[in-house]
């Protein structure tokens, strides 16, 4: 019988599961996962999960009857520690399985400090369920929250923190918050909004080492300043968890290179979701994206190619972020710009910025702005006068390609 | 426990049980149910779980949120019985509802 392996318990590798069922495949379906939990959406982690409104079991991707009903042999708290891709077998903690075609789905890892003090107890990095667990069994006695990297992970934990009594300072190494990720108009925005929240937010401010008693943390240093603090989230950056793939001999670079079937250097293997560096046809450059529709997506094509299909992935990347009352939605990158265009005012908290290169949208960044962002969906890559864009009379459905 | 009727684009249809509290969306991707993608998981983000409720039933659902209806306004297949299904919440008094699933998500 035909067995398909899927390294990963995130949500390319859950998504995968489901496609192939979905798909038709009746053969074996191995899913091999580090963590003690079914695949589970990791967005709400830093917002409706660390505050409370979600439940854990919320969070199930698909409940665990799913995965007995459909025949889907799990192994959790199972770590892979080798892909033999000429034997085509997968050595895990817990035995090894032989595949047809795997699919590596690995996600990513954030990424570490290692300073002075690094080690003592109360500081946290968020990338997990177990990781929010333990940030929320020390959010109840916590009264000084230090976040060292101010990007959207960071900002999404200061609105919940601040919102739940805590003192919240950032800690930004760079000139302005969301510096890798945004334009200066929207870093100055989500500034100007968490410091009028309570948040205090420090830039330029590099993180030097902790310093602790009795084994906890309780100042955060920063040169020759020091940060009273007695919870420390890091919210870094993250890096693609590629090892396996490298000593299995797979093409990596900044990521695990597969093409835009999904498939790796080597023909049955396929890899989807944050670990993989792939071809973008409609921006014609290739990314590594840390965002769950890019899991989802990828998760579908490999899916499908692995069946012997023909898929390929070619999607406009989107992201979002909640912090307090305002729903980020955003589709492209603003770095693809050369002009930009403000519909809406930014001090009623709802606004769209909108991207444009030579005339035509490129992106969008749209804060409590749902339809804003739906009509940049499909004015994506077309020409549109600016100032129409820019004039709130004029109905966003008259702009449409269609129209 | 109660069921829901999705029915495909195509006509297939798909009576299945869900619990009380789940979403339509939940319900649907549970039971391999074509059709809607629902990429942000139920967040009201992204619109991909875009369905059509059947007849009578639209008036026995809540009513539908400021987000909800922006995300839905320019959707080409918008008629007037478009619902995000991951905004739907599945009760005893919606059993036995009837779901039309549009051709493409958006």
């Amino acid at each position: 019988m035909t067995q398909m392996v899927i390294i990963g318990g995130g949500q390319a590798a859950g998504q995968a599961v489901a496609s192939l069922r979905q798909e038709g495949f009746d053969g074996k379906i191995v899913l091999i996962g580090e963590e003690s939990t079914l695949p589970y959406q990791r967005p709400p982690l830093s917002k409706a999960y660390l505050s409370g409104a979600v439940a854990a079991e919320k969070l199930l991707v698909r409940p665990e009857k799913f995965y007995q009903d459909r025949d889907v042999d799990v192994h959790l708290d199972t770590t892979v520690t080798a892909v033999d891709p000429d034997q085509k077998t997968v050595t895990t903690t817990e035995g090894s399985f032989d595949f047809d075609k795997l699919l590596i789905a690995t996600g990513s890892t954030p990424r570490k400090l290692s300073i002075p003090g690094s080690d003592l107890n109360g500081i946290h990095y968020l990338r997990t369920m177990a990781d929010v667990d333990a940030i929320r069994a020390q959010m109840t006695n916590a009264k000084r929250l230090c976040i060292v990297g101010g990007g959207y992970i960071g900002l999404e934990v200061a609105s919940v923190a601040v919102s739940a009594g805590l003192s919240v300072d950032v800690l930004e190494m760079e000139a302005r918050i969301l510096q890798r990720v945004t334009t200066p108009f929207m870093s100055a925005f989500y500034h100007q909004l968490h410091e009028g929240r309570g948040v205090k937010i420090h830039t330029e401010t590099g993180c030097s080492g902790f310093r602790g008693a009795d084994q906890s943390v309780t100042h955060v240093q920063c040169g020759e300043t020091e940060i009273e603090a007695d919870l420390v989230i890091v919210g870094i950056g993250i890096m693609p968890n590629i090892q396996l793939a490298l000593d299995a001999g797979l093409a990596c670079d900044n990521g695990i290179t597969v093409d835009d079937h999904c498939q790796t250097s080597h023909p049955d293997i396929y890899a989807a979701g944050d670990c993989t560096n792939h071809p973008n046809p409609i921006l014609g450059r290739r990314l590594r994206l840390e965002s769950v529709p890019n899991a989802m997506d990828q998760a579908r094509t490999a899916a499908a190619n692995m069946l012997g299909g023909d898929k390929a992935y070619a999607a406009v990347p989107w992201f979002w972020s909640d912090q307090y009352e305002l729903k980020l939605q955003m589709l492209g990158f603003s770095a693809d710009g050369d002009a930009s265009v403000l519909r809406g005012n930014p001090e009623t908290l709802q606004f769209a910025q909108f991207y444009l290169h030579d005339g035509k949208v490129v992106a969008v960044d749209a804060v409590n702005s749902p339809k804003e962002f739906m009509v940049a969906k499909q004015l994506f890559g077309h020409s549109v006068a600016a100032d129409d864009l820019a004039n709130p009379e004029i109905d966003l459905k008259s702009l449409l390609p269609s129209a | 426990m109660p069921s829901v009727k999705f029915i495909e684009h195509n006509g297939t249809e798909h009576v299945v049980d869900g619990n009380n509290g789940d979403s339509l969306m939940v319900i649907a991707t549970s039971n391999l149910v074509p059709g809607i993608d629902a990429d942000c998981g139920g967040e009201c983000s992204c619109a991909t779980c875009h369905v059509l409720v059947d007849g009578d039933w639209l008036a026995k659902l809540g009513a539908i949120s400021e987000t909800e209806e922006s995300m839905l306004d320019l959707n080409p297949d918008r008629e007037t019985n478009s619902r995000l299904s991951c905004q739907i919440d599945m009760s005893d008094d919606l059993d036995g509802i009837v779901i039309n699933l549009p051709e493409f998500q958006y």
